[in-house]
């Protein structure tokens, strides 16, 4: 049956011109971005296609009606790429558009403290040889001309956050910062007015410039890991089979509508949830259950979305989740976990609590002293806001972001992607690892383990019948044996399995009984009864596949490795005990449980936490995904399911669990240089404050203590990429 | 100290010039692909016979 592709849910219309975007896989150099556009604009009425390579898109516009969408998609993978109709994320666009106006105000601010730095060095050198004060107030008049707008404009961010701390009766780092802002520029006009030596308008707009700047980083490492998560959630968007009349046409699943009837075919994941409507099939609910056996299903039996079907062809009547289905309890109990999810206070917001009352307390006190020690008013309050300007968090606004930017750069090339902001800080405090089995710690896709009891030619020709075959299972013997033609005229008996004739010797895979291997079948069965058995027959010779989930390869070495750092490790599996005991065994988990419904998962990790242990969960299926968010960090493998990858925190690549020791290294490694920077940051205080009390903090050697300390922390943040031989 | 009435309204148009610039640079879009805009810079604008060729191996 070869079914229309519809793609139209995924065009935006733009009055006659249609845009359509796409994360594309494989996009890995330049080369391929050059061939991609080139390719792309053949394709008769696209006017334009360009290649973003940072996030790994492809933007393609045409006029209005002349392209089918699919087409630009097979264009792209008749160039080689496997492209994946994107909707970009509301939330993605306005985290885009909120580093962009950081960028904006940032270049403002940027602008304007150059030119005041320019004006103010002119004063200072003036101060100390032959400036007149009619030339002096020139100058400090026309830094006010730029630094009142600049600050009006790129102060925004800082004084709307510190309102809204103040309304709601809390302190954040912005209320410091504003108040340091807003008294230094007045003072500074005040006097001006006085025809006074000293104007702070240089530090206040340099502050704000390299507040912005962290704040700047911050943000797009933010926007970076959503375009990466949203490229991750449009690589696995999943389409279905939809009946149209008596048509049938692939939709993407947001398309889909109760009532709707899906095909799905055998080795095809169900996309929806919904009752068979025709059919009998196997299917396999291990992402849901984590249990490995297969589930009968047969009309009026309800099927739900993330399954395998695995032997025959079903029709589904698509429902909307019925209350007391296994979805509809997953769900719940999602929404209660992320409502509970315990509030962590960042660092950063921590050392705020703490800082502003300390620097509010020291300005205050410098006042009321200097006025006890006889100054006049006007000299206790410049001075008293000279403290507030100097200890103004330069070096701490960027002490945090700076080392999150290198930590996250060095977990991408570990292998993590970051879905929240927050995450490496709540790495670093974990104590307890607890790991899903199925699909975690083994490999997602089954393997064959014994192709080495087979002859190479007759392996290879299973690896070709195989390829014939949409079973699952087949696909574990086609990857064994390598093969990458399928065998021609190879008829699929669904159910049963693939048969074909090669110089007229009969071939057949499939069941052991459909094979006649009934007996070597059985033989094994008593083995390992583990394993799911594949018959192959080549004439009168018989042979039979086993196939298992295998561990992840580093699996062993990284649980013992995780174990030597200190940290405790638990398997939670939802599979059966028989299944859960041999994977601890073999990594040496004395504490395993089996058999666990997702509120038992809650349960453990509640139980945990309550015991004061910090917990990292790291699962993939869709009965983990509410103790992803129960845990106080999460982690998912890319091969997880859609709910999954979206709830845990961040994701890993590839087939070994390495990036998981390597996560929770350098989140460790990054949250030390982070404290560091703190204290550096503090450090620098304890020597310009007390300078600033006693009334020696001129307008240049706020300058220079203001710069010196952010470069420092920056430089510092750079020690975050080195980590651990052992981790990296 | 004369100089002043034209040294000092040429520095502040040539600043704001490098701020429109930026202001420019960023609307239209040229912080949005970093990596690729380091490419974009050492690629050929017209792709040659040799990188037709190249095309069709791939096929």
């Amino acid at each position: 049956m070869n079914e229309v592709r519809d793609l139209t849910h995924f065009v935006q219309w733009d009055g006659g011109r249609a845009r359509l975007e796409l994360a594309v896989d494989g996009i890995t150099c330049a080369g391929c971005m050059a061939r991609i556009e080139a390719g792309l604009a053949a394709v008769p009425a696209v006017t334009r296609a360009r290649v973003n390579l940072t996030d790994r898109r492809v933007a393609v516009e045409w006029a209005g009606g002349k392209a089918d969408p699919a087409r630009v998609v097979d264009r792209l993978s008749e160039l080689g790429f496997k492209a994946y109709p994107f909707e970009p994320a509301r939330a993605e666009a306005e985290e885009a558009e909120a580093a962009a106006s950081l960028l904006r105000r940032l270049g403002v601010a940027a602008f304007a403290a150059m030119n005041i730095m320019l004006l103010s060095v002119a004063v200072w050198s003036g101060n100390v040889t032959d400036i007149t004060p009619e030339q002096r107030d020139f100058f400090h008049w026309l830094s006010a001309l730029i630094a009142l707008p600049a600050a009006a404009y790129a102060g925004q961010p800082f004084f709307r956050s510190a309102i809204r701390a103040l309304t709601a009766g809390s302190l954040n780092m912005d209320v410091p910062i504003t108040l340091g802002v807003l008294l230094a520029l007045a003072m500074s006009v005040f006097e001006t007015l006085g025809h006074a030596e000293h104007a702070y308008f240089d530090s206040a707009i340099m502050l704000i410039a390299f507040l912005l700047a962290g704040r700047y980083l911050d943000r797009n490492m933010r926007r970076r890991t959503r375009a990466f998560a949203g490229n991750l959630a449009a690589l696995r968007a999943e389409t279905a089979v939809k009946f149209v009349g008596n048509e049938i046409r692939e939709v993407p699943i947001e398309s889909i509508e109760a009532g709707d009837l899906v095909l799905v075919r055998p080795g095809e994941r169900i996309a929806v949830d919904g009752i068979v409507a025709d059919g009998r099939s196997d299917v396999d609910q291990s992402l849901i259950t984590g249990e490995t056996a297969h589930v009968g299903v047969a009309t009026g039996a309800a099927v739900y979305a993330g399954t395998l079907n695995v032997t025959g062809t079903l029709q589904v009547r698509v429902s909307t989740a019925a209350a007391g289905t296994l979805i509809d309890e997953i769900k719940r109990l999602l929404d209660r976990a992320v409502e509970a999810r315990s509030h962590y206070v960042r660092l950063a917001d921590r050392a705020a609590r703490l800082y502003a009352p300390v620097v509010h307390a020291t300005a205050l006190a410098t006042l009321v002293g200097w006025l006890a020690a006889g100054a006049t008013w006007h000299d206790a309050i410049v001075t008293a806001i000279a403290v507030l300007i100097i200890t103004c968090p330069c070096a701490l606004g960027l002490a945090v972001p700076a080392v999150q930017v290198v930590a996250s750069g060095a977990l991408f090339r570990a292998g993590v992607l970051l879905n929240a902001g927050d995450a490496i800080e709540r790495l670093a405090s974990v104590d307890t690892v607890l790991f899903d089995k199925t699909g975690t710690l083994t490999l997602p896709e089954p393997e064959v383990v014994n192709a080495a009891g087979l002859s190479p030619p007759l392996l290879a020709l299973a690896g070709r019948l195989a390829l014939a075959s949409r079973h699952p299972l087949a696909a574990a013997i086609a990857a064994a044996a390598g093969a990458k033609a399928p065998l021609a005229g190879a008829t699929e008996e669904p159910g049963q399995g693939v048969s074909a004739s090669l110089d007229g010797i009969a071939l057949k895979l499939g069941r052991p009984s459909f094979c006649g291997a009934g007996r070597e079948a059985d033989a094994a069965a008593n083995v390992d009864p583990e394993t799911s058995l594949i018959g192959f027959a080549h004439g009168e010779e018989r042979y039979v596949f086993a196939v298992r989930q295998r561990l992840r390869p580093d699996a062993e070495a990284i649980v013992g490795r995780l174990r030597r750092a200190g940290l405790a490790v638990e398997i939670l599996s939802g599979d059966r005990a028989e299944a859960a005991a041999p994977v601890a065994r073999r990594l040496g988990i004395e504490s395993w449980r089996a058999a666990m419904t997702p509120a038992e998962k809650i349960g453990r990790i509640a139980a945990l936490k309550a015991q004061g242990r910090r917990v990292l969960m790291v699962g993939d299926g869709l009965n983990d995904a509410p103790s992803l968010a129960a845990a106080d960090v999460s982690l998912s493998p890319v091969t997880a399911v859609h709910l999954s990858q979206a709830t845990a925190d961040a994701v890993f690549l590839g087939e070994r669990l390495a990036p998981v020791a390597a996560a929770l290294a350098i989140a460790a490694k990054a949250r030390r240089v982070m404290r560091a920077n703190l204290w550096l940051a503090a450090a620098y205080n304890f020597v310009a404050v007390p300078l600033a009390i006693v009334g020696f903090a001129s307008p240049l050697v706020a300058a220079l203590a203001m710069s010196g300390s952010s470069l420092l922390v920056t430089a510092n943040a750079l020690r975050a990429r080195r980590v651990p031989a052992e981790a990296a | 100290m004369e100089v002043l009435v034209y040294l000092v309204p040429m520095a502040l148009t040539l600043g704001l010039l490098g701020l429109g610039a930026f202001l420019w640079s960023l609307r239209s879009g040229q912080y949005d692909d970093l990596e690729g805009a380091a490419w974009r810079a050492i690629l050929d604008d017209d792709p040659g016979p040799e990188a037709g060729n190249q095309e069709l191996d791939v096929r």
